[in-house]
């Protein structure tokens, strides 16, 4: 999967989230999930666990904590990925 | 004033069913299959299309608690058919907020969570599983939908709840800490919420084909109650605040009380005490200023069980009026069920629904009063029939609970 890619399917998981919509539609790497997309941060936990359905993955609580942009969440999907 | 019953969601549904005495009960066959003595229940009807006009795609996501939902439809539509603005600004409304109470609520998705933990998949709870099942779940997802600043919380006192919400709003306002006050009752459906009351035996098996017939207040044939759910709430407001803004009136409430019997007596925490019961009616009457004579209907708890009867004759000691005398009595439970921590809102809604619009709903299945109520009372004095009247001035509702639990509102016509 590509950068591309990823970030399409990424955009797809959140949207369900995001109360900014201006946010949704300029969403790029650098966004970030609570500043830019305003997603309530107790909506993080459902946004992770909707990603690791998505691309059958484990997150642990380290990553977790890490993943509050759209660069560090592509990050640890990657890693998570490479890792099965 | 909104209502989810399930013999109909929304005011002008209510309204037409209540006048019609049309049941809400019906047989399910997940109840049989689960192997229920009681199979019949009553459900409101709440398409997906219904839902989706009160909560967002995102309050739907992982949503599971069918009183929530109930409480939100009748809440919503309560401060909506107020005249009152969801709140779209940066502020709170200091000067509103809400009781809304709940027996049980979010008892399925408190199942999902169990199993989710019991098979170690904790995280796998999200982010909704806290908020659906604390028990003031109801009062949260209304508050986050229409942003009160006062008192926001939930009570719970089984099968009064709902019309001790009212009466807690009711002595917010009457203090001066609140303006107004949204409040009302809500109760899940479904075998978790009602199994227990089926091994407990209270509840009816003899009526399983049929539904429409099965929940029989004051009947000679009553034989348990049937279990219903859903949601009641009313807007309650200083008539000051209500006349100078121009709203909507349905009524009056002119006083209450609640009290409890201390499980004294012959008191327990299934069986009211009477002498608790009959004080809590002499308070109410007392509290409204009015004289015992002065009630034209009494909107009954009456579940179907027994314990009918008792009730009958505590209201006939406490009013000192017996025979002939006795004002009218009905229970809505005979169309809807006892529908649990939202029987006494539900009730209250068709109490004053009545009163605007100058009816009496009709008891259904009581044609063969009861022995014991018809020593008491006459026979006369339960409506068949829908009655239509614009004599009646006040009518008096009063809820009973495990715990024994006792409540009584007043409510009085508002003739401006």
């Amino acid at each position: 999967m590509n950068k591309e890619e990823l970030i399409a399917s990424l955009k797809e998981i959140v949207k369900p989230y995001v109360k900014d919509p201006e946010g949704l539609k300029n969403l790029d790497e650098n966004s970030d999930f609570i500043k830019d997309l305003k997603i309530n941060s107790a909506n993080l936990v459902d946004v992770i666990l909707d990603i690791e359905s998505a691309f059958d993955i484990i997150i642990d609580n380290e990553s977790m904590e890490k993943m509050l942009t759209v660069k560090a969440a592509m990050e640890i999907i990657t890693t998570k990925l490479s890792e099965k | 004033m909104g209502v989810a019953a399930p013999n109909g969601v929304g005011i002008p549904a209510f309204t037409d069913a209540i006048k019609k005495g049309i049941s809400g009960i019906h047989f399910y066959k997940e109840l049989e299959d689960l192997n229920f003595s009681c199979c019949v229940g009553g459900i409101p009807p709440v398409s997906e299309e219904l839902k989706q006009q009160y909560l967002s795609p995102l309050q739907l996501r992982n949503f599971n608690s069918s009183g929530i939902l109930y409480g939100c439809i009748a809440g919503m539509d309560a401060w909506n058919d107020a005249g009152l603005p969801m709140n779209g600004t940066d502020n709170p409304d200091w000067d509103s907020g809400t009781v809304f109470g709940t027996g049980t609520s979010g008892v399925e998705k408190y199942r999902e969570a169990i199993y989710h933990v019991d098979a170690g998949n904790v995280k796998k709870l999200g982010s909704t599983t806290v908020l659906q099942i604390m028990a003031s779940g109801i009062s949260a997802y209304l508050n986050g939908i229409i942003g009160f600043g006062n008192l926001v919380t939930t009570n719970s006192s089984a099968c009064c709840t709902g019309t001790d919400a009212i009466l807690i709003a009711f002595e917010r306002i009457r203090s001066g800490k609140a303006k107004r006050m949204l409040a009302g009752g809500c109760s899940d459906h479904g075998p978790y919420i009602w199994g227990g009351f089926d091994a407990l035996k209270v509840t009816t098996y003899k009526n399983n084909s049929s539904p429409e017939k099965a929940s029989r207040p004051m009947s000679a044939t009553a034989s348990g109650f049937v279990p219903g759910s859903g949601a009641g709430a009313l807007v309650l407001e200083s008539l000051e605040s209500a006349i100078g803004r121009g709203a909507k009136i349905y009524g009056e409430i002119l006083g209450g009380a609640v009290n409890s019997g201390g499980q004294r007596s012959d008191g327990s925490m299934t069986a009211p005490n009477s002498t608790a019961v009959q004080r809590c009616i002499k308070e109410a009457v007392e509290d409204a200023g009015i004289h015992a004579d002065e009630i034209g209907l009494i909107n009954g708890h009456l579940t179907a069980t027994a314990k009918d009867a008792t009730e009958i004759k505590n209201w006939s000691e406490a009013l000192n009026r017996k025979g002939k005398d006795f004002p009218y009595i009905h229970s809505l439970k005979s169309m809807t069920g006892h529908c649990l921590g939202a029987s006494g809102a539900i009730e209250c809604v068709a109490a004053l629904l009545g009163l605007k619009n100058d009816f009496i709903f009709p008891s259904l299945n009581c044609e063969d009063v009861h022995p014991e109520i018809a020593a008491i009372i006459d026979t006369e004095k339960i409506p068949h029939k829908l009655i239509e009247t614009d004599k009646l001035q006040v009518i008096a509702k009063a809820s009973f609970g495990f715990g024994d639990v006792n409540s009584c509102i007043i409510f009085k016509k508002y003739t401006g």
